[in-house]
């Protein structure tokens, strides 16, 4: 009997879906969790983890924690600091890293072969390994800007930037997606008599919006959520990026809840925002760091 | 075998410069540094030179050595029992401090003893908390990364059916993967809080109220899997991304001859999905692993090692020395340690997932 038959697979739609949805929720109640409390006073945040209420806008709501939150510790500075060292290292990283890439596939030139396993090799050296390391460094390279030549990187933005511009799965992710472009295409251009320079900026760029925003999302993600290595690096509080910020609020005696709830808002909700509107080439590029050669 | 077209040494290299200096002077030199300072007494700031220490660093944090004691006995022979009638034993002290009749063990600590027969054996350290912080990131690496990828698996498989509104799902798990750890942890750190906290409470709604609270962070048997739980929950959207591309790159005809041949829904699994996931597998172990030996934010957010060092791991360990007490050199050996560490394991699991 067809009617049994279509019952039978509405009820099996049916679990699917509550199976997704139970799924779903698993994984967004903190994140519920966080905007609701945010507008709600300290005292009545924690009253309602008792019901329900945890997760729904109700009772005394208010901006108040955000305004608290911003009296008490320079949130535009945090914010403007992650952006900036963010954007920066992001658009020195797409650059360095193509170009570098664009010579190891288009160009034959003695020892690439070499340096590009060595390079590749790096993939698995974790940064925490050598962050120590590196600490010492950092506090004795030297320097050429405004102020002439001087010693000593600590309490920097560029600290923050320079070690992170170029890393191997960058360069990587570069190779892969060149090494697919026809290479008819840069040979013509050779006989025409173009430069390398030329065809990297002309013919290969244009042509690599895919693997530019796949790029530019892993390093941003990495970026933006660094922790450990401005935390040991930036002692100076006008140029700490907003993660180490956070250590206005916890290092408090009594952790005023509500603000560390509008100031985990601020600092997580327009990356969730950015996240939600691009959530295909977000959700591809992560696809594509498990994509091996 | 180049052509003419293709070979330009000079423009190649000066291509290829500024990233492969980049990537020498930040992350190779600090790499062999990091085995240079481990031989060294290497300080942040010193008035002092550096010296040459050997493998000194290696034995303050590796040090191992077994002790029996016997009991103490009184003038007759039989063994002294105090009032509790537990027997007594003499003080460790005697023999790890400035005892010349026993100098292996020497500035030596108690990490774990048991008792066979009327003799207690003891397992001393020269560093204990370096090894608790050793056992316990080798503990969350052996629990986390088969669960994470497991976990992750199922929740591929989940998302990868042909149903409306199948990616507003696929967007939600993924969506913790782009919020900060240290975001996380400070929210699950309030989820996790004694008494009336958020999980206790739930967990007491769904056991009818018979669920007594636990302080989750505060108990030395509960703050490691605590701390698991929440970094699986943020990490498995990222690797099940990874296996939903490798699900979608096997061919759909395999599924199609399955189909034909009339095969169940495990042996569809077992014959055509998981073969065509070896790559892929292989790929998110290794991943996988190394993110989680290089556990951090999460510690020094929820617990900084606590309680008891029940959740100290290399990498706080390694911070704490090198950044917080400027020890470099002891910062350095433990990276050391840490690397060997994840390169072996890594060439394990590609030694055991090889192709045959």
């Amino acid at each position: 009997m067809p009617a049994v038959k279509t019952d039978n697979r509405g009820l099996r739609l049916v679990s699917r879906y509550a199976a997704l949805s139970l799924v779903a929720v698993v994984f967004i109640f903190p994140l519920l969790f966080m905007v609701m409390s945010s507008l709600k006073p300290s005292a009545q945040l924690l009253l309602d983890t008792k019901s329900l209420r945890a997760f729904l806008p109700v009772g005394d709501l208010s901006l108040a924690n955000y305004s608290d939150a911003f009296a008490r510790a320079p949130i535009g500075v945090f914010v403007f600091n992650s952006v900036l060292v963010t954007g920066v290292t992001v658009l020195l990283c797409l650059f360095v890293c193509s170009l570098a890439a664009f010579a190891f596939v288009f160009i034959e030139w003695s020892g690439k072969a070499v340096v590009f396993s060595i390079l590749l090799a790096t993939l698995i050296i974790p940064y925490e390994t050598i962050f120590i390391p590196l600490l010492l460094m950092a506090s004795q390279l030297p320097w050429i800007g405004g102020d002439g030549f001087e010693l000593g990187w600590l309490n920097t933005y560029r600290v923050q930037i320079v070690p992170f511009i170029a890393d191997a799965l960058s360069i990587f992710l570069f190779v892969q997606f060149f090494k697919d472009l026809p290479k008819e295409l840069i040979e013509a251009s050779r006989v025409e008599g173009a430069s390398w320079w030329t065809i990297y900026r002309r013919v290969v760029m244009p042509l690599s919006g895919p693997v530019i925003a796949t790029a530019a999302i892993l390093k941003f993600l990495f970026m933006y959520n660094q922790y450990l290595w401005p935390l040991m690096v930036v002692q100076d509080e006008s140029i700490r990026p907003v993660m180490v910020g956070l250590g206005y609020f916890t290092d408090q005696l009594n952790v005023p809840w509500g603000e560390v709830m509008a100031y985990l808002t601020i600092i997580t909700v327009p990356v969730l925002g950015f996240y939600l509107s691009l959530q295909r080439v977000f959700i591809s590029s992560v696809a594509s760091t498990g994509v091996k050669g | 075998m180049s052509s003419k077209l293709t070979r330009a040494n000079r423009a190649g290299w000066l291509m290829a410069f500024p990233g492969v200096a980049l990537m020498t002077v930040f992350i190779i030199v600090p790499f062999f540094l990091a085995f240079a300072f481990s031989l060294t007494n290497q300080r942040l700031a010193s008035p002092y030179a550096t010296e040459y220490v050997g493998l000194k660093n290696y034995t303050d944090l590796l040090g191992l050595a077994v002790f029996t004691l016997e009991p103490e006995r009184d003038d007759r022979g039989a063994i002294r029992r105090d009032e509790a009638g537990e027997i007594e034993y003499p003080r460790l002290r005697k023999f790890t401090r400035n005892n010349p009749d026993y100098p292996h063990l020497q500035g030596k600590r108690e990490w774990f003893s048991w008792q066979s027969g009327d003799r207690r054996t003891v397992v001393l350290a020269s560093d204990v908390v370096f090894m608790r912080a050793l056992v316990n990131t080798l503990t969350f690496v052996l629990v986390v990364a088969p669960v994470q990828a497991g976990l992750a698996l199922g929740l591929a498989l989940l998302i990868n059916q042909k149903l409306r509104g199948i990616n507003v799902f696929r967007t939600i798990y993924f969506m913790p993967v782009v919020v900060s750890i240290v975001v996380v942890s400070l929210l699950w750190q309030f989820i996790y809080s004694p008494g009336d906290g958020l999980l206790n409470n739930v967990l007491g709604w769904l056991s009818f109220g018979t669920f007594r609270g636990v302080d989750w962070l505060g108990n030395p048997d509960t703050a490691l899997p605590s701390i698991m739980a929440m970094s699986i929950w943020q990490g498995v959207g990222f690797h099940m991304v990874i296996w939903l591309a490798g699900l979608q790159n096997i061919s759909p005809t395999l599924y199609e001859a399955g189909e034909i041949e009339g095969a169940s829904k495990w042996q569809t699994f077992r014959f055509i999905t998981w073969p065509g996931l070896r790559n892929t597998a292989v790929l998110i172990l290794i991943v996988i692993t190394m993110q989680a030996f290089a556990l951090f934010a999460q510690i020094d957010v929820m617990t900084n090692g606590g309680p008891l060092d029940s959740t100290q791991v290399l990498v706080f360990q390694a911070v704490e020395r090198g950044y917080g007490k400027q020890d470099i050199s002891g910062g350095s050996t433990i990276s050391v340690i840490l690397f060997v560490i994840v390169l072996t394991i890594s060439l394990i699991q590609r030694f055991l997932t090889r192709e045959r």
